[in-house]
């Protein structure tokens, strides 16, 4: 019987798991896929925003801006990179002008500090690049970008280090309430808790309805993105909005923490949750609505396209707290962006929800908030390199050219605490097959290191979990 | 009855129509040269190809060693050889040129290694 | 920090005819660094026949073909380390490199060849809307994982881009028991041999799609078709003629880029149509004593011609090891003009006392035309061609006395013309 069962390893459910570690509570985090970080965190835009968009006294707003404070010291703590470039929201009219007022009254009436609205002429002194028609722009210093899978992980290994279970490929089938405790039904066999949290995403909706609790309806939110090479990395040093739409923020053109170019994305409410699919039009759009903020963005530059879905919930808010169907369910649901900013936020705020269901709980002696710093050959001078490779020759082997990667981080990833099992989850926890020949070089190197470390023939490694092997049979 | 081909004997890649009658090539139309001309013939008659492949290998650096035919067997033949091929499995060490098998399908063809394996 | 005559940076053919030749010239201390566990580069996994028919005068699969450098490189005292990768090549020529047995190791050289080869294009760089399901690979990683791994990377095949290595993994998956169910091409022609469409597709029952692309591919865990289109002359996809194609594998044959991440990092002079560096006859880079050859200065379509690039830039090497090169250096550049997409080498030394081959390709199919060499505005030859392809590389020769004639501003200039 584990005291807490957290459904959903995404950046929510492994900032909470993290977050409850530090009590004496056994837990279980639960991921229906073959790693952490596979749904709404995995692809988006990775921005720390600093919290005029939601809506004055919102539980949304206060998360946002709570979390974009935290975000710099949570990120220290877990070696995850982290910049504070600011955001720029872009006015191309008049009208838009005036509707940064709006933002800049509600960002100052949610407690957004430093914000403020800029000429023309001030814009484009701080980005050259932006395109000579905009107007003006509102400028919050505080926002930043992060690289959201990243911190997923990272919460997850600290997570895992401090007693949590991660249990991947359990996917939650059914839900049985009774009087102590919650029953799961998961593709992992029965789990027993004294208490859930809906950290399920796009799919809490149907998680909280197996518990009883049909007052949620999430709506799946398409977004598609363009990733451009680190040569046009520096096209713009802030994170570029235009004026928000009904649909979400509009096309952003940004830097991201590894130095590429984010340009994207679109919104698009689709009813397969699981459709991650580009679309010819959706990655069209991107193109066309990119260049009206910075004329430059070429996506010919493109390294990759992807797709991130939102768990967008009607309300547009996000819903935190214990049902008020079932008191052994706590509804962690419609965290769409700013979820990433709030993140931190949002898990402490569980934290107190627990501590109250609980009652008192104690902080184990023994707690570590942070996460070791990963090895990363490619930023270290060659005198550590030297003294790195003397001590484990692992590091002195090459798997990633592209992006300087070896297999000693390879190693590392595999058998770090919730670790990588596949080629995609080596690649966002090192970058190997990030680069510009996305893994054509280092991609079979990969698998056979996979392999290896998990006592597996190559053609049992898949892309990502389920089906997604790469290799058929022998051919002899 | 005609036949079209895409000459291989030089770059050029001249369109050719053979034009056969009780097995007998009556006219070659279409070449720009006479090695088109016997390509053609011998493409109608009786086409030879080369094929490559690997065999499984015991105790070598890798699960497989390279082969190929050691000259050209009738086109007709190619998956004959194939499953011969498949059925193999040689031990390490092997040396380029070492035969896998001899006469494969009675081609008066062998099946040689193409690449060293000094074995583990 | 070690020192060395010569460091060769890649034991594939390049690496491995530059420093053999480098050494027949006299060069005393050379090493080469291979950054795969053996020499022989690319050709390990090339086991398909059609190398070494120029240089060798016989037909041999890529692993003999390396085999017999290999074994000429053992013969001689040429250093080889494999398994090392070269991590920067400095403007000093420092040359620092890591692999698990020496750690990092920096080499103070005096002449650097810069044999890396090239890589494929992948899939981002094509933009193909879609899923990111598995099965979707460059033809060159399918070819490892059958050619060496010796495991199927897929049974319904769909290869997008035939160009030479697409047309050999047509043919190699069907010969393990794959169906290859169409080769689709961008362009209006094939970039691959006419040899290798007859023997790998039409041998087979293999069409060829011309002038089609994917547009889209499909499946959430394994891919499980794409689907495919006309384009129309602006190689744009054509509505209405979308088909869906059932498949496991979409193989991508869409061109080879040079891999020139050290060239740039030194600060070697790009050409931009080639994607390797500008260089003179001696194959040498804008840094003094840097030299480049093979694939990583331009895709070859043969491997024999990546073996004679490779021996010019040894000899041009051991000239400047030497100190044999010549004193006197006069450079003009080397002018393509109507349908020639480039020349290399870019420039030539005008006091060089030797003939010297302009290497190039043509940028579309041309039939009965004249390829011209014009010298300060005289046409000094001018060869009738039945046929000019993209995929072949084509070379004319400026002898010694012309070049002799010629002054700093003198012009050279190819063309393709009626």
């Amino acid at each position: 019987m584990y005291d807490i069962a957290i459904v959903g390893a995404g950046v929510t459910g492994a900032m909470t798991a993290r977050e409850l570690s530090k009590y004496n509570l056994r837990i279980a985090l639960l991921e229906k896929c073959n790693d952490v970080a596979m749904g709404a965190t995995k692809a988006n835009s990775g921005i720390v925003h600093a919290g005029f968009d939601a809506a004055e006294g919102s539980l949304m707003a206060k998360m946002n801006v709570e979390g974009c404070a935290m975000m710099p010291d949570t990120c220290e703590k877990l070696h995850v990179p982290y910049i504070n470039n600011g955001s720029l929201v872009v006015a191309f009219s008049d009208d838009e002008m005036k509707h940064l007022e709006v933002l800049l009254e509600r960002g100052k009436a949610n407690g957004v500090p430093e914000i403020s609205i800029l000429s023309k002429e001030e814009l484009l002194a701080k980005e050259p690049n932006l395109s000579p028609d905009s107007f003006g722009a509102l400028y919050a210093p505080t926002a930043g970008i992060v690289c959201p899978y990243e911190l997923t992980i990272a919460a997850a290994e600290c997570a895992v280090s401090n007693g949590v279970e991660f249990i991947r490929n359990c996917e939650v089938k059914a839900v049985e309430t009774t009087d102590t405790h919650l029953v799961l039904e998961t593709t992992q066999g029965q789990i027993e808790a004294k208490y859930v949290i809906n950290a399920a995403g796009v799919f809490s909706d149907n998680l909280a309805a197996m518990a009883g609790d049909d007052t949620i309806s999430i709506t799946a939110r398409k977004g598609e993105y363009f990733l451009l090479d680190r040569a046009v990395g520096n096209t713009v040093s802030h994170t570029i909005f235009q004026c928000p739409s009904k649909m979400g923020k509009g096309i952003l053109v940004s830097p991201t923490v590894d130095g590429n170019l984010l340009v994207g994305p679109t919104a698009e409410d689709i009813d397969d949750k699981t459709n991650v699919a580009t679309t010819n039009s959706g990655l069209n759009d991107v193109r066309k609505y990119a260049v009206k903020s910075v004329p430059s963005v070429n996506t010919r530059n493109a390294i990759t396209s992807f797709t991130g879905l939102r768990a967008h919930a009607a309300a547009h808010e996000f819903i935190i707290g214990v049902s008020e169907k079932n008191s052994r369910l706590i509804n962690a649901a419609g965290i769409e962006s700013p979820g990433l900013s709030s993140a931190p936020a949002i898990a402490k705020y569980i934290g107190e929800i627990v501590k109250s269901v609980f009652g008192e709980l104690e902080v184990k002696a023994d707690y570590d908030d942070t996460r070791e710093a990963p090895v990363r050959f490619r930023h270290m001078t060659d005198e550590e390199r030297a003294e790195l490779i003397k001590k484990n020759p692992a590091y002195g082997r090459i798997i990633c050219r592209c992006e300087t990667i070896t297999e000693g981080e390879i190693i590392d990833a595999i058998k770090a605490p919730a670790g990588a099992r596949d080629v995609d989850g080596v690649k966002r926890r090192t970058r190997a097959g990030m680069g510009r020949c996305q893994g054509g070089f280092c991609g079979s190197k990969v698998v056979e290191i996979l392999a290896r470390e998990l006592g597996l023939s190559i053609n049992e490694i898949t892309k990502f979990g389920g089906n997604s092997n790469i290799l058929f049979e022998k051919t002899k | 009855m005609k036949k079209d081909m895409t000459c291989v004997a030089c770059p050029l890649g001249c369109q050719i129509t053979v034009e056969i009658e009780n097995d007998e090539v009556i006219s070659v139309t279409g070449n720009t040269c006479k090695r088109g001309d016997a390509y053609a013939k011998t493409e109608v008659k009786n086409p030879m190809r080369s094929i490559h492949s690997t065999v499984k290998i015991n105790g070598g650096n890798y699960p497989v060693v390279p082969c190929k035919t050691s000259g050209p067997i009738p086109k007709g033949a190619i998956f004959d050889v194939m499953k011969e091929i498949n059925k193999v499995t040689v031990d390490a060490p092997v040396k380029i040129g070492d035969v896998f098998i001899k006469n494969v399908c009675d081609t008066g063809v062998d099946i040689v290694a193409t690449n060293n394996d000094s074995g583990k | 920090m070690l020192n060395y005559d010569l460091v060769v940076v890649g034991g594939g053919p390049a690496g491995m005819a530059a420093a053999l030749k480098a050494r027949d010239c006299g060069v005393e201390k050379i090493i080469v660094l291979e950054r795969a566990e053996t020499l022989g580069g690319i050709l390990e996994q090339c086991i398909h026949t059609g190398f070494g028919l120029h240089y060798f005068g016989e037909e041999l699969s890529g692993p003999e073909y390396a085999a017999k450098f290999i074994d000429m490189l053992k013969d001689t005292d040429i250093e080889v380390k494999v398994n090392t990768m070269v991590l920067s090549v400095s403007d000093d020529k420092v040359v620092t490199a890591v692999n698990t047995v020496d750690g990092l190791i920096q080499i103070q050289a005096t002449a650097v060849i810069l044999a890396m080869g090239c890589r494929e294009r992948p899939r981002g760089a094509l933009q193909i809307a879609g899923t990111r399901a598995s099965g979707i690979m460059t033809a060159g990683t399918a070819q490892k994982y059958v050619n060496i791994d010796g495991y199927m990377p897929g049974k319904k095949v769909v290869i997008l881009g035939s160009g030479d290595i697409g047309l050999i993994m047509a043919r190699r998956m069907t010969l393990e028991g794959a169906e290859v169910k169409v080769v689709c091409e961008l362009m209006p022609f094939s970039g691959g041999l006419t040899r290798n469409i007859v023997q790998c597709l039409d041998d087979f029952g293999i069409p060829l799609k011309l002038s089609t692309t994917v547009i889209e591919t499909h499946g959430k865990e394994r891919l499980e078709g794409v689907t495919i289109a006309k384009v129309d002359d602006r190689l744009q996809p054509i509505p209405g003629t979308e088909e869906y194609i059932e498949c496991d594998t979409l193989m991508l044959s869409v061109g080879l880029i040079p891999e020139n991440e050290l060239t740039k990092q030194a600060g070697i002079a790009i050409d931009n149509i080639t994607s390797g560096a500008v260089v003179n006859e001696m194959r040498e880079t804008d840094h003094e004593g840097i030299f480049a050859c093979g694939n990583v200065l331009q895709v070859h379509d043969l491997v024999d011609y990546v073996t004679l690039e490779s021996q010019i830039a040894g000899e041009g090497a051991a000239k400047y090891i030497l100190g044999k090169d010549s004193d006197e250096k006069v450079y003009i550049n080397t002018t393509p003009e109507n349908g020639v997409r480039y020349i290399v080498p870019q420039k030539v030394n005008i006091k060089s006392k030797e003939d010297i081959k302009l290497y190039f390709r043509v940028g579309a199919i041309y039939m009965n035309k004249k390829l011209t060499v014009e010298v300060d505005g005289n046409i000094i030859s001018s060869k009738k061609k039945v046929k000019l392809a993209p995929g072949e590389m084509e070379n004319v020769v400026i002898p010694a006395d012309v070049l002799a004639t010629l002054n700093e501003n003198s012009t050279i200039k190819v063309r393709v013309e009626e």
